[in-house]
């Protein structure tokens, strides 16, 4: 039987790993920074390295925790996950990649920017950024919390803040090193990991999923074969659906991955890169998923953790004794580590480079001065989301990711859309568009079941809905429409025909 | 100079016009079928229960099939921007620079 606690082999082989993969992000990230500059990768980055890059940013603990324990817990409803993280793609590299890839500088702010007033759209974008940023640390403090809790048996409170520090020390240190090295690394043992799992899983299969999903069905009923266990109410099911769909376009953290191309057909190569190892990691979690329903049991992984986190590692232990948990588990902690780098530091970026420089000192900050007020940021960002942490325990890091999912479509993809492709935009209508998908989204996310009954412990909530995507993202569309013609900016339209050929072309000279 | 520009305007905007269309095209496919599927979801979970063969239920089947439609749509647009509209950017933006 898979027991939580302390366990000699399985820390020893954690910490090995995590060694290891520290080593080789270090030695790789060295020899990137010998020859090219941190910010400016622009150029050097080929189609594959930004496809792995792109997969590993995108491949959080929700993707390699959640989804295979709200599989495990719920069978079925688990795997709605699994298929919306995925089917955002194709809005990305169509609608998005190559224009965003020409147009902008460094983040998605310069292309909403492009042909409006600089500073109040970049304030504006700053906030629905931290907001992303915010729910998405959140959900990685979850799974690595309960991870040292499974490994090391401490308290989960500990053991997020232990985890909050690590990581501070880490993006403080490896902030400098943190580069696209960092993703692919972690992509590449993120999807050996699962496949090496998936692989011993169904080695007790005679390798047929079908055996295995049948297995799962025979134990625990048909119905985790079908919809309905998890997501019951209907305007739930869409609403969670469209949040995931178009909350890809929206990532901050992912749209940044396009500038460090060369050009908008790497850009665009990269995603079918991407796509093709999220798309073959995604099926996996299906098997992994009812893997850990049949081997380990749903009543084992809801004793260590309530939201079903530690399914993976759990069914690590169970096919592949400590030595493959420790392992899975470094993996885990790896991917973890690596998203939460780049999340604070794009957290980090807008409030001390947006916020700071330009509206405080109005573009004139010294560069160390700047450097201090990042690392200030950094440690305010790692104390924020070691309370939420806390505060969030039990919650399936899947589900806060696919809130993060709700506020990127809200805030950022409404915004993005309108300001290439609806000439009539405003600056005043760039602003109201994603300032009330932001706070929009956090209300009706603090007003809903997830906030008011599982943390606050009330009866009812005054929102039903636990995903308020269908709600909030037609509404941003209709704000930054109706607040655009209410503020004709002229300069805006003029600019249109510049923005569409550039589109095209990139920048030319 | 003017009859260039013009001439690699109009492309331009045929090639620009080419590409809108496809991409909502690919987008409108993908936003169809996954809703279909979610539509499903919300609303007739019996027939998504419906087991095909021990261990397959229809919507897991379906569920299969939309991560790999998602990748077949990257793949046709990949495909498509690769071949046409790569080629034909490049030659206006020749033509264009040599109009200037």
């Amino acid at each position: 039987m898979p027991t939580a606690g302390p366990n000699t082999v399985a820390m020893a082989g954690f910490i090995i790993f995590i060694g290891l993969s520290l080593l080789i992000t270090w030695w790789a990230a060295k020899k990137t920074r010998s020859t090219r500059d941190f910010y400016a990768a622009g150029g050097s980055v080929t189609a594959l390295q930004n496809g792995l890059a792109l997969a590993g940013d995108y491949m959080s603990a929700a993707s390699f925790l959640g989804i295979a324990g709200m599989v495990a817990l719920n069978g079925f409803d688990g795997l709605i996950y699994s298929i919306g993280f995925l089917v955002g793609w194709p809005v990305v590299v169509c609608l998005i990649a190559e224009p965003l890839r020409n147009l902008g500088r460094f983040t998605f702010t310069d292309v909403v920017a492009f042909r409006l007033q600089q500073a109040p759209v970049r304030l504006a974008a700053t906030a629905g950024s931290l907001a992303v940023v915010a729910f998405y640390l959140i959900a990685q403090m979850v799974g690595a919390g309960n991870l040292i809790r499974l490994l090391f048996g401490l308290e989960y409170e500990l053991a997020v803040a232990i985890v909050g520090f690590v990581m501070l020390a880490y993006v403080l240190f490896g902030g400098m090193i943190a580069t696209t090295w960092v993703q692919i690394v972690k992509a590449v043992l993120l999807l050996a990991g699962a496949f090496m799992l998936a692989f011993m899983v169904l080695l007790q299969f005679s390798f047929n999923p079908l055996a295995l999903f049948n297995a799962a069905a025979t134990e625990y009923g048909q119905s985790v074969l079908a919809p309905g266990r998890l997501v019951s109410d209907p305007i739930d099911a869409i609403s969670l659906g469209l949040a995931l769909m178009f909350g890809t376009a929206g990532l901050p953290h992912i749209l940044m991955r396009f500038y460090t191309v060369p050009d908008g057909r790497t850009a665009r190569v990269s995603v079918m890169y991407a796509t093709a190892l999220i798309g073959g990691f995604y099926l996996l979690t299906f098997i992994l998923g009812f893997g850990a329903m049949v081997l380990v049991g749903q009543d084992g992984i809801r004793a260590v953790d309530a939201g079903g986190n530690m399914a993976a590692p759990l069914l690590a232990q169970a096919v592949g004794g400590q030595a493959f948990l420790g392992f899975i588990a470094a993996v885990a902690f790896a991917t973890i580590l690596a998203v939460v780098a780049g999340l604070t530091l794009a957290g980090a970026a807008a409030l001390s480079h947006d916020v700071y420089v330009h509206m405080f000192r109005h573009g004139h900050a010294s560069e160390k001065e700047e450097l201090i007020v990042a690392r200030a940021a950094t440690v305010f960002l790692a104390l924020f989301a070691i309370i939420l942490g806390i505060l969030f325990k039990g919650q399936n890091v899947a589900y806060m990711v696919g809130l993060a999912f709700a506020i990127a479509a809200s805030a950022n993809f409404p915004a993005l859309v309108l300001s290439m492709f609806w000439k009539p935009f405003t600056t005043r209508g760039a602003q109201a568009s994603i300032l009330f998908g932001t706070v929009a989204t956090l209300l009706l996310i603090y007003v809903s079941p997830t906030i008011q009954i599982d943390l606050l412990r009330n009866e009812t909530a005054w929102f039903p809905y636990r995903n308020p995507g269908l709600f909030t993202i037609p509404l941003s569309f209709a704000v930054g429409v109706v607040v655009s013609l209410l503020t004709p900016e002229p300069s805006a339209s003029e600019q249109f025909a510049k923005l569409e050929q550039q589109i095209h072309f990139g920048e030319l000279n | 100079m003017t009859a260039a520009m013009s001439d690699s305007k109009t492309r331009l905007l045929r090639v620009s016009a080419a590409r809108w269309r496809l991409s909502i095209i690919l987008t409108t496919i993908m936003t169809l079928v996954y809703v279909g599927f979610i539509l499903l979801i919300a609303f007739n979970k019996p027939l998504l229960a419906t087991v095909l063969m021990p261990g397959l239920s229809l919507g897991i089947l379906l569920g299969v099939l939309v991560i790999i439609t998602a990748w077949v749509l990257i793949v046709i647009y990949v495909k498509w921007a690769n071949d046409h509209y790569d080629a034909t950017v490049a030659e206006i933006r020749r033509a264009h620079q040599e109009g200037n």
